[in-house]
């Protein structure tokens, strides 16, 4: 068993950000808030030194900057540890019979052994200091390992952890839809899917729970009880 | 291993036309029935969870599961093969109703002349057009004996959409260049998106003939003639590659499965995986007896049967015939055999992914919801001048798109694919993106085929499917010919700019193409041409038949569930009416 590990999340740092803890409740930080006391975020698969690297890397892929929140604000990085801790993470469902190959040509898909928690912990060791570069160091390491798997997988996590629904621990505060206009699920668009034409229909934003009014099963939580 | 009480009838496969099957024969004769389903039972109540895109349309929720199975693929028999270890291209189904719970519900019938590729081609063009390498052949049906068919899998679905051909009348609005119908459609067609308006008016513009799509999913809501009803399309955006909540779209499980479940002569069992269909063939007798499976507990049972009929997904059809050795492997060098023989892939991409000034509200729509135009299609237009042969429909859908698939196109002159640049050139550009869309015939090669790959092996020990595949000549300048149509009709529909689809190289496994892969245990005329006779009843072994679309020699540029619902209703009709009053061969 590994020592228990957090995120911890200093409201000076992160400015007005919410955040789910584990059990799905939705925190905000403010950093005008003085009392606010630093938020611990107990993590399923990162240490702490992993989770503040991923947290940098997947900011420098969707920033926080002049177009909106990104990636710090979304709370990629605890989408992406929940991921890491499930079925995702080992491999649950995909095909894991060798031979592999690592070099195998583009059109055959991944083809090397590797699970996505083996491939973000080797391709960690090689960020170490990562969190502690200067925002242009960060690009430059970055550009450095672009074309490898490892990055592939970071970049398609990063925006499965901006647009998800809330309910994975990502799009947190549905920002990601926010900065698309895509409203969520809503059961019925009857009136509406042949008006509009030409112009913006943006209906509220609903996550899934809040329509149904209930938790929903996710699939990081397949064999959490 | 155990062996169970005897069944008449044994079913493989509970999706489209195993379900399609037990409801017929069990509402129609007394037999008994079993079915076996590889995945477990669906419950529609859960449906609405599909709404959750990471875990169904990125997960894939509800697709087979290739940790247990897959297949692999290689380009040609000279190449090694490399399993496909997560599905991409195409995404087959498990669990009851298969992939017809998840499919996006696109119902064309095919083209009269799909049914007679060799002879239609030959008579037009001379046998010196037909490709270097081809094995075009006649599925043996014609279009006129199919056509009180596919009225009756379209009167059962409720498919919305707009004949134009009533009975060789053609109907301005409607395909005017579609096989006759008996009879209009049994639902209006869909509400239409803005996207599927603007190529509308575009196509118009450019002398074609657009049409609504027609799709197996309700305008209205609509009572099908077994006394099923089912709602109203509401739009959501949530349809393909999910399953519909409120059973607006027709899928086995809210179409056959009600009426199954009520019939007491079948018995539906879920988490069991047939291992081997069990016959007499080499001893002569040619005689199916039943199959053994592994249970939901995990034991390997015999299952005795007087009628076997395979109606798993093409892959399943094909794998389960070669390691049960009923059929003589395909052998593409020594010119032998047929079983793996004429493996095709409906060819599908988006000719131009076109980016407008005005929002497409990409986030409501329905399976099939657009205009099509089929003025290139099939044979409809000349080929004696052109580098290749056949075509395709094309499309402006609006599905319902959400934005972990499609957050980031962008037009080819923005290379940035992270930071800043990227981030804010994928939100501008997000809600206005459209593809006009084309699905085209793949014709049949000797070398593409399938057979049991020699080195991989699913979780139980036997050998994976291979599939071998290319595409040649005349899929490349298929291709490369209506990506330039289609960058002409996004220009018509004003789009500012364009990224043209950047043609055919080797077969991708990673690309979305289509669920649409056929062939394998083909129909034909004689036992030397294919593996089942066109009542899909296996030639060696007459009481064991397959359904589904491994037995199409070719593929059409229509989508094949219906043409397979088809073929599976005129099975059904053989086998109560004659083979079920006098067991035997029927062709």
């Amino acid at each position: 068993m590994r020592r228990r590990q957090f995120l911890v999340l200093s409201a000076a740092s992160v400015g007005g950000v919410l955040v789910y803890s584990l059990d799905r409740r939705a925190s905000r930080l403010f950093a005008q808030d003085k009392a606010t006391q630093p938020l611990k975020i107990p993590l399923r698969f990162f240490t702490e030194d992993e989770a503040l690297i991923v947290a940098a890397a997947t900011s420098r892929i969707f920033p926080s900057d002049e177009s909106g929140p990104g990636a710090r604000e979304a709370g990629v990085v605890i989408y992406i540890d929940r991921q890491l801790a499930g079925p995702y993470g080992r491999d649950r469902y995909r095909y894991t019979h060798g031979p592999f190959d690592e070099n195998a040509p583009r059109d055959f898909g991944y083809q090397g052994k590797a699970t996505p928690s083996e491939t973000y912990r080797e391709g960690l060791q090689g960020l170490q200091g990562f969190d502690q570069l200067s925002p242009e160091e960060q690009d430059n390491r970055l550009r450095q390992i672009e074309d490898t798997h490892f990055f592939a997988v970071l970049r398609q996590n990063t925006i499965e952890g901006m647009f998800c629904d809330p309910a994975h621990g990502g799009n947190v505060d549905m920002i990601g839809w926010q900065l698309v206009g895509f409203p969520g699920p809503h059961m019925s668009n009857y009136n509406d899917v042949d008006k509009h034409y030409g112009e913006a229909y943006r209906p509220k934003l609903v996550s899934l729970e809040q329509v149904l009014g209930r938790k929903i099963p996710v699939s990081e939580d397949e064999d959490r009880t | 291993m155990k062996t169970l009480p005897s069944t008449d009838v044994l079913i493989i496969g509970g999706g489209w036309t195993g379900l399609l099957m037990a409801k017929e024969l069990g509402s129609r004769t007394p037999h008994s029935i079993v079915i076996l389903e590889r995945g477990g039972m669906r419950n529609p109540a859960d449906y609405v969870l599909g709404m959750d895109e990471l875990d169904y349309f990125i997960r894939l929720h509800m697709m087979q599961d290739p940790s247990r199975e897959t297949v692999t693929v290689r380009h040609d028999a000279n190449e090694r093969s490399l399993p496909i270890r997560q599905f991409a291209n195409f995404l087959p189904g498990s669990g009851v109703g298969g992939t017809g719970e998840h499919w996006g519900a696109q119902v064309p019938r095919f083209q009269p002349d799909c049914f007679q590729l060799y002879s239609r081609t030959v008579a037009r063009y001379g046998e010196k057009r037909l490709p270097e390498d081809h094995s075009f052949q006649d599925f043996g049906v014609t279009y006129d004996e199919m056509e009180p068919y596919y009225a009756r899998e379209e009167r059962t679905l409720g498919v919305s959409g707009k004949a134009g051909n009533l009975r060789g009348k053609k109907i301005e609005g409607g395909n005017v260049h579609e096989g006759w119908r008996s009879e209009e459609y049994p639902n209006p067609p869909l509400k239409l998106p803005y996207f599927g308006s603007l190529m509308e008016t575009a196509a118009k513009s450019l002398g074609y003939h657009p049409y609504p799509n027609p799709t197996a999913v309700n305008s209205q809501a609509y009572t099908n003639p077994d006394g099923v009803t089912r709602a109203a399309c509401a739009y959501c955006g949530f349809c393909e590659r999910l399953p519909c909540m409120i059973a607006a779209k027709a899928q086995p499980t809210n179409i056959f499965l009600p009426l199954v479940q009520k019939l007491k002569t079948v018995s539906l069992r879920t988490g069991t995986t047939v291992r081997r269909i069990v016959h007499d063939t080499a001893q002569g007798a040619g005689k199916a007896r039943g199959v053994t499976y592994i249970d939901a507990a995990g034991e390997e049972v015999f299952q005795p049967a007087d009628l076997v009929i395979l109606a798993s997904y093409t892959l399943s059809n094909n794998r389960l015939l070669m390691l049960s050795k009923a059929g003589e492997p395909y052998d593409p060098a020594a010119g032998k055999g047929t079983l793996g023989k004429n493996l095709t892939h409906q060819i599908s991409f988006g000719t131009a992914q076109a980016f407008f000034e005005k929002p497409l509200n990409r986030f409501m729509g329905a399976g099939g919801a657009g205009m099509r135009f089929a003025d290139l299609d099939g044979d409809v237009f000349d080929h004696s001048n052109l580098p290749f042969l056949r075509g395709g429909m094309f499309g402006a859908i609006m599905t319902g798109q959400a934005p972990i698939a499609t957050f980031g196109a962008l037009p080819r002159s923005i290379k940035a694919r992270w930071g800043s640049a990227w981030k804010k050139a994928a939100m501008e550009y997000y809600d206005h993106v459209g593809v006009v869309a084309y699905s085209g015939e793949h014709v049949p090669y000797k070398s593409n085929y399938f057979d049991l790959d020699p080195i991989y092996k699913d979780s139980a020990g036997d050998p994976l499917l291979r599939m071998t595949i290319n595409w040649r000549d005349n899929e490349r300048k298929m291709v490369e010919f209506m990506t330039a149509k289609g960058v002409e009709v996004a220009r018509a529909m004003g789009a500012k700019e364009i990224n043209p689809f950047p043609g055919y190289q080797d077969y991708d496994v990673t690309r979305y193409q289509s669920t649409h892969i056929q062939g394998g245990t083909m129909m034909a005329p004689s036992p030397d041409r294919g593996v089942v006779n066109n009542y899909q009843q296996h030639w060696q072994i007459p009481n064991l038949f397959v359904l589904g679309a491994s037995t199409f020699p070719n593929s059409a540029s229509a989508n094949p569930t219906p043409t397979i619902l088809a073929f599976a209703y005129r099975t059904a009709d053989a086998i109560v009416e004659k083979y079920l009053k006098k067991p035997g061969a029927l062709a």
